[in-house]
């Protein structure tokens, strides 16, 4: 008998969301970009569409990062100053978007005031075209003062704005409805709290395909294989027709790859796990590789190593396979 | 093609013995329906009732051992598409290729680069599967290369040549090694078939596209061969996914028989980092083995860990033994940390604890393998329990204070814990990652 290829029929399709805002639409970014819309799992392009490629954002931080040191390493020309720190890395490493994590506003580190954030997000958003997603320090209630002031002063740029949590969604949800930016809504790898965050989000009034799910990943070695299976049923969700589940996935790689010691240990002890200089960034390379393998549509990494290795396993996967 | 529970459970014994797992037989027809069981654990069924359910008893993707004596490596017998909804059940065997065209220092130097990979992390042993001999010169230098790989290590091997001349010659001398004979084709098929019957071994089989793999699986299965392992022969990342998913989906689903074997993904790419990249994308989606080239530790690192992390049964968390651990140079003075017995949550922790540089006793509590706020809601890290460990596993005796250090998530315990231990409590940081500073506030120098 002759092999017949077996077709899966989804009935539905995860949501497209646009980053970023042309002077067009009030923003002042040099283009956006789209992430979503698959009508298939991941890369299978013989029975659907992968409208859109994944992303990759690379990490910034505007105070000087408490990363391993030989991640620290590559970035030590810069990472004193955020806006030539985010022009290299989309410059010379093409990163797609700028991820700024403002770990100075943490009340027990430097303590910056809203305004001083706003002033650090509104230099790289003139320093670089690309769209930016803006991260808190984790501090709940400085980051909902922070969050807003930025959406606030930052209106029509259609920033990605992390993180909206179960406790602590509102003032987020709220500003960023009122000033047109989108969403991370995080939840701690269980899939039942991601489903319903994102319904009281959405009753807040901001639109589905305002939001993004960041899963809470484990890095690899520790625990990727539970956001690797959590992953995979929300893409299914989203193909199924789970309206709540159709979101875009965001991955926090770099912050957990490099919390490995199998990353970032060097020197005689760790001989037997071969150099560091190639296993860091392979760590991290691999970690996202195996997510994109779920569907992960956003990663947000931070070696210039990894990130080429991403590029180039993503430029493989959307080649057609079509038969 | 496929038969219903109930059709086969007209054929079975109807002892109800139960000496095939399932209580009843019934219940094992409806396993053996599902793919979830094999008609050889029953030892009443009749020869006439084995045939009658011929292919639709087997399990849908058949087991092959490539191997033998000390490294055998069993490959197939896979029942599921998504690791959630079961289990992947033989982690993917991989492969390091070798080519014959090495002088005699070059292959001696591989051979140890690959008997020395072996890994130990968070408590787990990773160990590396088979050499994969490549044919590029004549016959003879390829017999010399696989004699001498086969007396350097005791992995398993894989003969690749399309020489059936060659393939005679290497088999001879590996004879007793189960080697997996790669590969056969459309025009040398009857003779490789010959061969692999011949010496018994598994054979390899690769066609140009997994529409004539088909054909081939068909005519080699016909000439009564039935260890095979599938080659589809795409070499792009993105088309050697979509094969790998059809092969996977066509025998769960269709149970499509010429595709019921285990399948092999052979690596591209020349940079070493862009090769693991693509070995774990064929991981991930079912290559029941990988061949690869590159054989440096830092690069096979993190993809054994992700082929471990992967084949992880969802159900049962990996867990450590409920007892006493020492990080560093610990004292009669240095702190005790209590955790839970759920690996990934203990190695989390013990990481940190080496990170802070201050010796310390790690006291994780068996919670059937469930992290700190799992175990707590589901009623498994109560006062009571810790309490009794603390007291029977003799920490009292290493230490001369009497302090333990609880996670910061089950703060809420600390009173009651006090009161029943007789130690105090004192409330460590949430997050792992908090203890360097803690550890260097409380106990720095």
């Amino acid at each position: 008998m002759a092999f017949a290829v077996v077709k899966e029929r989804y009935s539905s399709k995860v949501n497209e969301v646009v980053l970023g805002a042309t002077s067009e639409k009030g923003g002042t970014r040099s283009h956006v970009i789209k992430v979503g819309g698959q009508t298939t799992l991941p890369y299978l392009h013989f029975e659907g569409e992968v409208p859109n490629k994944p992303i990759i954002a690379m990490e910034v931080t505007d105070v000087e990062p408490n990363w391993p040191a030989p991640l620290k390493e590559m970035f030590k020309d810069v990472y004193n100053d955020p806006t030539a720190w985010a022009k290299k890395c989309v410059e010379e490493y093409k990163a797609d978007v700028i991820y700024i994590v403002l770990n100075g506003a943490d009340p027990d580190g430097a303590n910056k005031t809203p305004e001083e954030c706003t002033e650090t997000v509104k230099a790289i958003l003139k320093a670089v075209g690309v769209p930016l997603i803006v991260k808190g320090c984790g501090e709940e209630e400085k980051d909902n003062e922070v969050l807003t002031k930025i959406a606030e002063e930052c209106a029509g740029e259609n920033l990605m704005i992390a993180n909206a949590e179960q406790e602590n969604y509102k003032s987020l949800a709220a500003a960023c409805m009122v000033h047109k930016h989108t969403l991370i809504a995080l939840s701690p790898l269980d899939i039942n709290i991601c489903k319903q965050l994102n319904i009281l989000i959405n009753e807040m009034g901001l639109p589905l395909d305002k939001i993004v799910i960041d899963p809470m990943i484990g890095g690899l070695g520790y625990g990727i294989e539970y956001a690797y299976s959590i992953m995979e049923r929300v893409r299914m969700g989203a193909l199924q027709g789970d309206k709540m589940l159709s979101m875009p996935m965001v991955c926090t790689v770099g912050y957990e790859a490099w919390r490995a010691k199998e990353a970032y240990s060097e020197g005689e002890e760790f001989q037997s796990w071969g150099e560091q200089s190639f296993r860091g960034p392979l760590w991290e390379a691999m970690t996202a590789a195996t997510l994109i393998q779920t569907g992960a549509d956003i990663l947000l990494m931070r070696h210039p190593q990894a990130v080429k290795l991403a590029q180039k396993n993503i430029a493989e996967l959307m080649e057609s396979n079509k038969y | 093609m496929a038969l219903t529970g109930l059709e086969i459970y007209k054929l079975l014994p109807k002892k109800n013995c139960g000496e095939c797992g399932p209580p009843t037989c019934l219940a094992f027809a409806m396993s053996l329906a599902a793919g979830k069981a094999s008609l050889d654990t029953c030892p009443y069924v009749s020869d006439a009732a084995k045939e009658a359910l011929g292919s639709a008893s087997a399990p849908p993707i058949k087991l092959v051992k490539i191997g033998a004596g000390e490294k055998i490596v069993e490959l197939g017998d896979e029942t599921v598409i998504f690791r959630h909804d079961k289990t992947f059940f033989h982690p993917t065997g991989i492969a390091f290729e070798v080519e014959d065209s090495l002088n005699e220092a070059e292959l001696t130097q591989k051979i140890m680069e690959i008997n020395g990979l072996e890994f130990s992390r968070v408590g787990l042993q990773y160990e590396v599967d088979m050499v994969a001999v490549k044919q590029t010169g004549d016959a003879a230098q390829f017999k010399q290369a696989v004699e001498k790989v086969a007396a350097g290590t005791k992995l398993a091997l894989v003969l690749i040549t399309e020489d059936p001349a060659a393939a005679a010659q290497a088999l001879e001398v590996c004879t007793g090694r189960n080697p997996l004979l790669y590969a056969a084709t459309e025009s040398n098929y009857n003779d490789m078939t010959e061969l692999a019957k011949k010496y018994n071994v598994p054979l390899g089989i690769k066609a140009e596209d997994i529409f004539k793999l088909s054909d081939l699986a068909e005519k080699v299965i016909a000439l009564g061969h039935k260890d095979l392992v599938l080659d589809s022969g795409a070499r792009g990342t993105a088309q050697v996914l979509a094969d790998l998913t059809q092969l996977r989906r066509a025998t769960i689903k269709k149970k499509y028989r010429p595709f019921g074997y285990p399948t092999v993904a052979f690596t591209t790419a020349e940079d070493p980092m862009e090769e693991m990249i693509q070995a774990q994308v064929y991981i991930s989606k079912y290559a029941s083995m990988v061949v690869v080239k590159t054989s440096a530790k830092h690069f096979i690192l993190p993809l054994l860990t992700w082929r471990q992390n992967l084949y992880t049964d969802p159900q049962k968390p990996i867990q450590v033994e409920s007892k006493i651990y020492e990080v560093g140079k610990v004292t009669a003075d240095s702190p005790v940390y209590l955790t839970t017995n759920f690996s990934l949550t203990y190695f989390s922790v013990e990481g940190e604890v080496e990170g802070s540089k201050v010796p310390a006793y790690i006291i994780p509590v068996a919670t059937d393998g469930t992290s700190v706020l799992t175990a707590w809601a589901a009623g498994k890290y109560s006062a009571e329990k810790i309490a009794e460990v603390i007291n029977s596993v003799g920490i009292a005796d290493k230490v001369n204070h009497r302090e333990i250090i609880l996670p910061g998530y089950v703060a809420v315990l600390s009173g009651k814990l006090e009161e029943k231990s007789g130690w105090k409590v004192i409330v460590g940081p949430r997050e792992a990652a908090g203890i360097p500073a803690f550890a260097k506030s409380r106990y720095g120098k």
